[in-house]
């Protein structure tokens, strides 16, 4: 394999790996704010076990996305120095303010969430708490302006010629606040939540059905199933509306996700099916007009098809077509698992309705995938630009590294990944086995209730 | 005396030395930790030293990846040559991080002991070889790296491993051991404290000798290093500074001064950084054996307007985060209590 396609692979690879863990630890964390905050509000000891329980399970998340975080600022440099150099006015200056407003913020109040229950008051650690969820947001908020000036490059200009040629900015808010920057933004955030509440909900569906810990699982779906349910909904608007943007700013990419070759009015919506790359055709169910009505607002305005672009500038299109839809799907998934879990809970049944809790206990797979399709389809339709528009993918690899040593690199992410995956998952599983502690539901040092505690006998 | 004009790229070249230097500083002793903890073979013990770091590893890695994403938007073309160029040694160094940071939340999680010998050697390895290929990087930086005339790295991966670059590398494990023996010194009690104590005093001795080659090496071998100093004789107090602050270590420590031996050790970094910032100046890639190639603070850097958004962020950023760094470090001060939310 030539050196490009083994870059892309470590690339798309690595930053997979990557994104289980933030997500998760942007959902958990503002799972963590309500549980503490429930606690504060309530006096009730469930919500301190609650929250307890989920800082570890949270700990665990956060370790490995910062370990693996650090990976993704090197590769740029490493494998794609002729991109580091041409965007570097730009784009590094997002990732400097990821460091200087994010990561410092996280990893300082960290400490406090983690180690700090028994050394500070309760509204100190509550505040550590919101602090660590705020940066945990934050890094989303500069990594999502940075990757959606790839794909909707705004405030910048060219300077330079040939190999010269980079971008600088010109207009800082232009550029953090560029086209797709905040329809991508919300998008991201709402499927970190949904992961974080899912892993929720799927744990505490566990323990239902295994009739152990039902107080801290009731509890816990409280929180969970309402935070599901909200991001879900949200999704569908965001991601609606991303789409639209999509469709605005590179409609090659929607054209791909939706596998549409041909320019016509009244466009059709792809519902399940698949593409016939060689033919240049779509075999699908399709709802007549949908995707006008949904890109336009109208049934008849027509979506810009593939036809309207030169071969060598189309995405790939199954890929595309592939991720695109399977999202959609998962994303489906998720709305109607947090609808029907909501329902059961109002009436009351939840704990009865076994078949439900099964399906939840496998809902925490359906944000993941969402997520990793979404980013697949984001990047994979983005093809064949690196820049949209601006710099083609091979235009920014490493003009010195081989492609032996990216096969070495390749090799060893591989293998350290696919161990820290197993321990993750053997770790987590045994969380999951001892539960939460009986003694959190007597908080200790200075977090002992009030005197006026009306709970104690 | 020829004071540099202090433009943006000055302040730029000065504020990424300051995030490498803070890191030094302050993982410095977490990987030195890393090192030392495995001269004890008792768990107990073990896992106070791992506690000792536990709260504040992970915001002291940040300093790392700010300084990389300051480097990269500063000096693009100086984080794209060196970050290409080094490709397996900075693959070498991930790994390690990675190895070091999740040894910390995984090894007490389980109670066996192959599980925690597992961990611990991985804590320690992926440690000292983190220490030891930052050495190695700044050892090449110093030695002068071969750049062609697009600004491409034009050596090899072996190339790297010159004896000079590997004696620095050394020294480094040297430095961290003992930075982190000492902060262990000062967080610990009873009879791991004065484990500590002796091991601390072996890193010591350890360090200065490896401080004493370097130094020589570096007069004999690399005399473009000291070329600065020779020019302008003031800067001799920032070595005078620097002996005086490693010599202050052992004597503060023979005293049961422990934090101003910390102290000290941090004085002792932040004057070495120092040095080598200066004798670099201008250039952040001194291009061996064709100086004309280096890559200076003004040929890599970025525009003056992105130089300019950054020191705001950085005027707005960094007293925050001095501010909440500090607290963190108050509030855990004094020795190493356990409890059940311990690594």
């Amino acid at each position: 394999m030539d050196v490009l396609t083994l870059s892309r692979i470590q690339f798309g690879g690595t930053i997979a790996f990557h994104y289980i863990y933030p997500p998760l630890s942007i959902g958990l964390g503002v799972l963590l704010v309500l549980m503490e905050g429930l606690w504060l509000k309530t006096n009730q000891p469930i919500y301190h076990q609650l929250a307890r329980f989920w800082t570890k399970v949270f700990a665990l998340t956060f370790a490995i996305g910062v370990a693996t975080g650090i990976v993704m600022e090197f590769e740029f440099g490493t494998n794609w120095a002729a991109y580091s150099r041409f965007v570097g006015d730009v784009f590094g200056s997002a990732l400097a303010a990821e460091g200087i407003f994010a990561f410092f913020l996280e990893s300082g109040f960290l400490a406090l969430l983690l180690f700090g229950w028994d050394r500070v008051g309760r509204k100190l650690h509550f505040f550590a708490t919101c602090m660590v969820c705020l940066g945990a947001h934050f890094s989303a908020v500069w990594i999502v302006v940075a990757n959606s000036w790839m794909q909707t490059p705004a405030g910048y200009h060219i300077v330079g010629e040939g190999l010269h040629a980079r971008a600088e900015i010109t207009d800082f808010w232009a550029l953090v606040f560029n086209p797709s920057m905040l329809e991508r933004l919300s998008h991201t955030i709402c499927g970190a939540w949904q992961s974080g509440a899912f892993l929720a909900i799927s744990i505490s569906a566990w323990y239902l059905l295994k009739n152990r810990h039902r107080d801290f699982a009731h509890a816990t779906l409280r929180v969970a199933l309402a935070v599901a349910l909200v991001a879900s909904f949200l999704q569908l608007i965001t991601g609606h509306i991303s789409a639209q943007g999509v469709g605005r700013h590179q409609p090659a990419k929607l054209a791909a996700f939706e596998g549409l070759y041909e320019t016509v009015s009244n466009t059709p919506l792809v519902l399940v099916g698949w593409v016939d790359e060689k033919n240049e055709t779509t075999h699908a169910l399709m709802l007549p007009g949908g995707l006008s009505f949904l890109d336009h607002n109208d049934f008849h305005t027509p979506v810009t098809g593939l036809d309207a672009f030169k071969p060598a500038d189309r995405p790939p299109v199954t890929a595309s077509f592939i991720f695109f839809h399977g999202m959609v799907a998962a994303g489906m998934a998720t709305i109607l698992i947090a609808v029907l879990g909501c329902f059961y809970w109002w009436r009351g049944t939840l704990d009865q309705t076994r078949w439900l809790l099964w399906v939840m206990v496998f809902s925490v797979l359906a944000p993941q995938i969402a997520n990793q399709f979404g980013w697949f389809a984001a990047e994979v339709g983005r093809q064949p630009w690196l820049v949209y528009g601006l710099m083609r993918t091979p235009e920014g690899l490493s003009a010195v590294v081989q492609a032996n040593v990216v096969l070495a690199s390749l090799i060893l992410f591989t293998v350290i990944y696919f161990m820290l995956f197993s321990v993750f998952v053997y770790l987590l599983n045994d969380k999951i086995q001892h539960g939460p502690h009986e003694e959190d539901l007597i908080p200790s040092g200075k977090l002992v209730l009030p005197t006026h505690d009306h709970l104690t006998p | 005396m020829n004071l540099p004009h202090l433009d943006l790229n000055t302040i730029w070249f000065a504020l990424v030395g300051v995030l490498f230097t803070g890191y030094a500083m302050l993982d410095g002793f977490d990987l030195g930790m890393g090192a030392v903890h495995m001269f004890t073979k008792d768990d107990a013990e073990r896992r106070v030293m791992l506690n000792a770091i536990g709260p504040v590893w992970d915001g002291n890695e940040v300093w790392l990846v700010t300084g990389g994403g300051a480097l990269f938007a500063a000096f693009p073309n100086v984080y794209a040559t060196v970050f290409s160029g080094f490709y397996l040694a900075f693959m070498l160094l991930l790994a390690s991080l990675i190895f070091r940071a999740v040894a910390i939340e995984f090894r007490s999680k389980q109670p066996m002991y192959w599980w925690r010998q597992t961990w611990d050697i991985s804590f320690a390895a992926g440690s000292v070889l983190s220490s030891l290929l930052i050495g190695v990087t700044l050892g090449n930086l110093a030695w002068g790296i071969p750049i062609d005339d697009r600004g491409e790295f034009a050596g090899s991966f072996l190339g790297l491993l010159k004896p000079y670059p590997l004696l620095l590398g050394l020294t480094t494990v040297a430095l961290f051991m003992m930075h982190g023996a000492i902060y262990g010194t000062m967080k610990t009690e009873g009879h791991l404290h004065v484990k500590l104590r002796r091991w601390a005093m072996n890193c010591i001795i350890a360090f200065v000798i490896c401080a004493v080659t370097t130094t020589m090496a570096t007069l004999l071998y690399v005399p473009h290093i000291a070329a600065r100093v020779r020019e302008n004789p003031w800067l001799f107090s920032i070595a005078l500074a620097n002996m005086l602050a490693i010599a202050n270590i052992p004597r503060e420590f023979h005293h049961r001064r422990d934090w101003l031996a910390f102290l000290s050790s941090c004085a002792a970094i932040i004057t070495l950084m120092l040095l080598f910032g200066v004798n670099q100046f201008p250039n952040l890639v001194y291009s061996q054996p064709d100086p004309t190639h280096s890559l200076t603070i003004y040929n890599a850097a970025s525009s003056p307007k992105t130089l300019g958004i950054m020191l705001v962020m950085a005027t707005i950023g960094i007293p925050i985060v001095l501010a909440y760094t500090v607290s963190v470090y108050w509030i855990f001060r004094g020795k190493v209590k356990m409890d059940r939310m311990s690594y």
